[in-house]
């Protein structure tokens, strides 16, 4: 079962603001029972303020769609139409503690039933933008020219980054092929106009980018047992870390690379990379291979600081 | 109150007896079946005598007939994988829009990438087989039929005997996923035409983690999972030891309990459904009422959704399960529901209730109790409803 929060359990089973309107004079109806859920949104808006004045809501779904329902008419009584309008389904996910990923589709509904109900008040006509056969990820309502415009706009690269902005993919996953199909083509489409580089393009099937950017600076190894005796004087932990490089080298020198001490400082160790390791993409590898050797042999954390050459 | 559990189709509670079998097999006698020292041969001895005890649960002659599994899904894999390598110039399977996704899922990969033909035989709105497509679909290319003992949602028992003679006029193989069947429904296999038959442990009150594929003697059998020679060869990898001796002691009491499921149990399931008609309007009974397992009631609560209902219940202190949409993770409801063409008002408020040898009467009053004010509210919700006196309805049920 899911994890709903408690403001989302409060809110199915107390939902406040349920029932009819007999006399609103906007009145918002999306989704439908086909679908699995559907809201029936119905405001009351003094047309002297523009202020809403009261919401009330009917809705057929699961227990999130009638939470975020009720939530909605609590966020938007007592705004303007204008300020309601600037809510975003994430407003009504955030008033609820949060919903689970593969929910928050209820939060769009209620989200949707808003700006219908608001173009009712105003006398406009509501429709979804979308035709049938064009979406791409129908729980969602996704069509290849929201994908691409959330795509540019925010350099997506990935197909975690497409469900967290367009939510196209969370729910059932089934359109997961054709997403990705058109996250490639745009991608790739970027890549040649220049806006995009290459070696960050989005291929389906590939693995994921390196993490060589998060490496770059080496944290403490922290030992959550430490094992170590006695603190060490100066002098031991000097031959220690040593000993240490000593059983280390070969390994290096095999690769065509060698490190030698230049300084101990309390926990930080400055060492001398050369030879290979030098412009080595791998090198802050090597750093955090010796700091955890050196941590495993003093018992304490350690910092493995390279030092440029001449230094 | 204590908690009413009404959701054993989806996984039973361990019987203690199975438990204390068990347990020895953890700590004393820990052995390797295969090992020739004592630690290793009272196991041995121990999992002939589980064997046994399962096979006189399905009424099998032959304790080679029996290979152990981690679960159902893993003993449906490997009939229909085996069933393709082993029937030569056969390439493809038929089986139903109603299968569990065991057999649902492997079929739709196997098309994929394989480039297996599969026939989806369809169910009437009661869910019953069309036979007559069965047959067409039979055929010299087919290499196994695979068709469910019983259905998970609605109960709907097939006539796998039948089924399994067709199968066997077209020369193809017949396998059938009977997770659901095994300790609810009488078996005797060895005067079957059944070829295979899957089921699992933890559906009738052993632990998760073991199941079993029956072959019958003489149906060649590839084996999925390759490496040593445990379940002669069939099914590498340690024997389960503690699991397949809780099996048998589990299938033992099932055999025990056998008349209970189809006249105890049978009766409580009947006053819940009955009950719940009587009380609350726009409900219906999903599946075949003539030919269903003992212990399951489906029904569909028009104009509300399903995931409501069960939260609602589950505050209540009872546990039951849907087809809903929201409850899986995906936005259609149940396929075999659809499979049933049941219109999407009730569809989506379709509950399971499925029962077993633990529940009591006072379970099911209190169910009768809960369940009306619980539907109330949530028609109260709904847009679709036009209010108690509604006589607007989708659809008119077959029958009350």
């Amino acid at each position: 079962m899911w994890e709903y929060s408690d403001k989302v359990k409060e809110y199915f089973f107390n939902p406040k603001n349920v029932g009819v309107i007999e006399d609103a004079n906007g009145v918002g109806e999306v989704g439908a029972i086909a679908c699995g859920d559907a809201l029936k949104l119905m405001i009351q808006v003094d047309p002297d303020t523009d202020r809403i004045t009261s919401a009330r809501f009917q809705t057929f779904g699961c227990g999130s769609a009638i939470a975020s329902s009720s939530a909605l008419t609590e966020i938007i009584v007592g705004k303007t139409v204008d300020e309601a309008l600037k809510i975003t389904n994430q407003d009504i996910a955030d008033f609820l503690g949060g919903l689970p990923p593969e929910k928050m589709h209820c939060s769009v509904m209620g989200y949707e039933a808003l700006r219908a109900a608001v173009a009712n008040y105003r006398g406009e006509t509501w429709e979804d933008d979308h035709e049938e056969g064009a979406l791409l990820c129908k729980c969602f309502g996704v069509d290849e020219g929201m994908l691409e415009r959330a795509v540019r706009n925010n350099n997506l690269t990935s197909m975690e980054q497409v469900a967290q902005y367009t939510k196209a993919t969370a729910s059932c996953s089934t359109c997961a092929e054709t997403v990705e199909e058109a996250l490639e083509r745009i991608n790739a489409a970027m890549v040649s106009e220049g806006v995009l580089d290459a070696r960050d393009a989005f291929v389906a099937g590939a693995l994921p980018p390196t993490r060589r950017a998060a490496r770059k600076t080496s944290p403490l190894v922290e030992l959550s047992t430490p094992t170590a005796p006695a603190r060490l004087t100066t002098v031991q932990r000097i031959r220690a870390v040593e000993e240490v490089l000593t059983e280390l080298r070969p390994v290096l020198q095999g690769d065509g690379g060698d490190c030698e001490l230049v300084d101990v400082d309390g926990n930080k160790v400055m060492v001398r990379l050369s030879g290979a390791c030098v412009n080595c993409q791998l090198a802050s590898v090597t750093v955090q291979g010796i700091q955890q050797r050196l941590a495993e042999r003093l018992g304490e954390p350690v910092r493995v600081i390279p030092v440029p050459a001449g230094h | 109150m204590k908690p009413v559990y009404l959701d054993n189709n989806a996984t039973t509670r361990v019987d203690p007896r199975v438990v204390d079998a068990m347990l020895p097999y953890f700590t004393e006698q820990f052995g390797n079946a295969s090992s020739i020292h004592a630690f290793g041969a009272d196991v041995g001895t121990a999992i002939r005598h589980a064997r046994r005890q399962l096979q006189a649960l399905l009424g099998t002659e032959f304790d080679h007939e029996i290979v152990y599994t981690g679960c159902g899904t893993e003993a449906d894999n490997m009939a229909l994988l085996s069933a393709l390598e082993t029937q030569a110039g056969r390439n493809e399977i038929v089986t139903s829009a109603v299968e569990h996704p065991a057999i649902l899922a492997l079929c739709a990969w196997l098309e994929k990438a394989r480039g297996v033909k599969v026939h989806y035989i369809g169910v009437d709105s009661r869910g019953r087989l069309d036979m007559d497509a069965y047959r067409k679909a039979l055929g010299p290319r087919t290499a196994i039929a695979s068709i469910m003992w019983a259905n998970n949602e609605t109960g709907n028992l097939f006539d796998v005997e039948t089924l399994a003679e067709l199968a066997h006029e077209a020369g193809a193989l017949f396998h059938t996923d009977a997770v659901q069947a095994v300790g609810k429904v009488p078996m005797d296999l060895k005067t079957s035409e059944i070829d295979m038959l899957s089921l699992s442990g933890h559906k009738f009150h052993a632990p998760k983690g073991i199941g079993a594929l029956y072959v019958r003697r003489g149906v060649r059998l590839r084996p999925m999972i390759r490496g040593g020679h445990q379940e002669r060869g069939r099914r590498a990898g340690t024997e389960n030891a503690p699991s397949i001796i809780g099996l048998g002691v589990a299938a033992e009491l099932a055999r025990t309990h056998l008349d209970e499921e189809n006249t105890r149990v049978r009766a409580l399931r009947d006053r819940l459904e009955s009950g719940l008609l009587q009380r609350i309007s726009h409900a219906m009974v999903t599946g075949d009422p003539e030919r269903r397992l003992p212990n399951t009631s489906n029904i569909a609560f028009e104009y509300i959704e399903g995931e409501g209902i069960l939260l609602l219940l589950n505050k209540a202190g009872i546990a039951a399960s849907s087809g809903s949409a929201c409850t899986s993770g995906s936005l259609e409801p149940s396929h075999v529901l659809r499979a049933m063409k049941v219109p999407y008002t009730a569809a989506h408020g379709a509950i399971r209730f499925s029962l077993s040898r633990e529940n009591t009467p006072e379970d099911v009053e209190h169910v009768l109790e809960v369940m009306p004010g619980i539907v109330e509210t949530l028609r109260g919700m709904s847009p679709f409803w036009d209010g108690a006196s509604a006589t607007r309805s989708a659809f008119t049920p077959s029958y009350a």
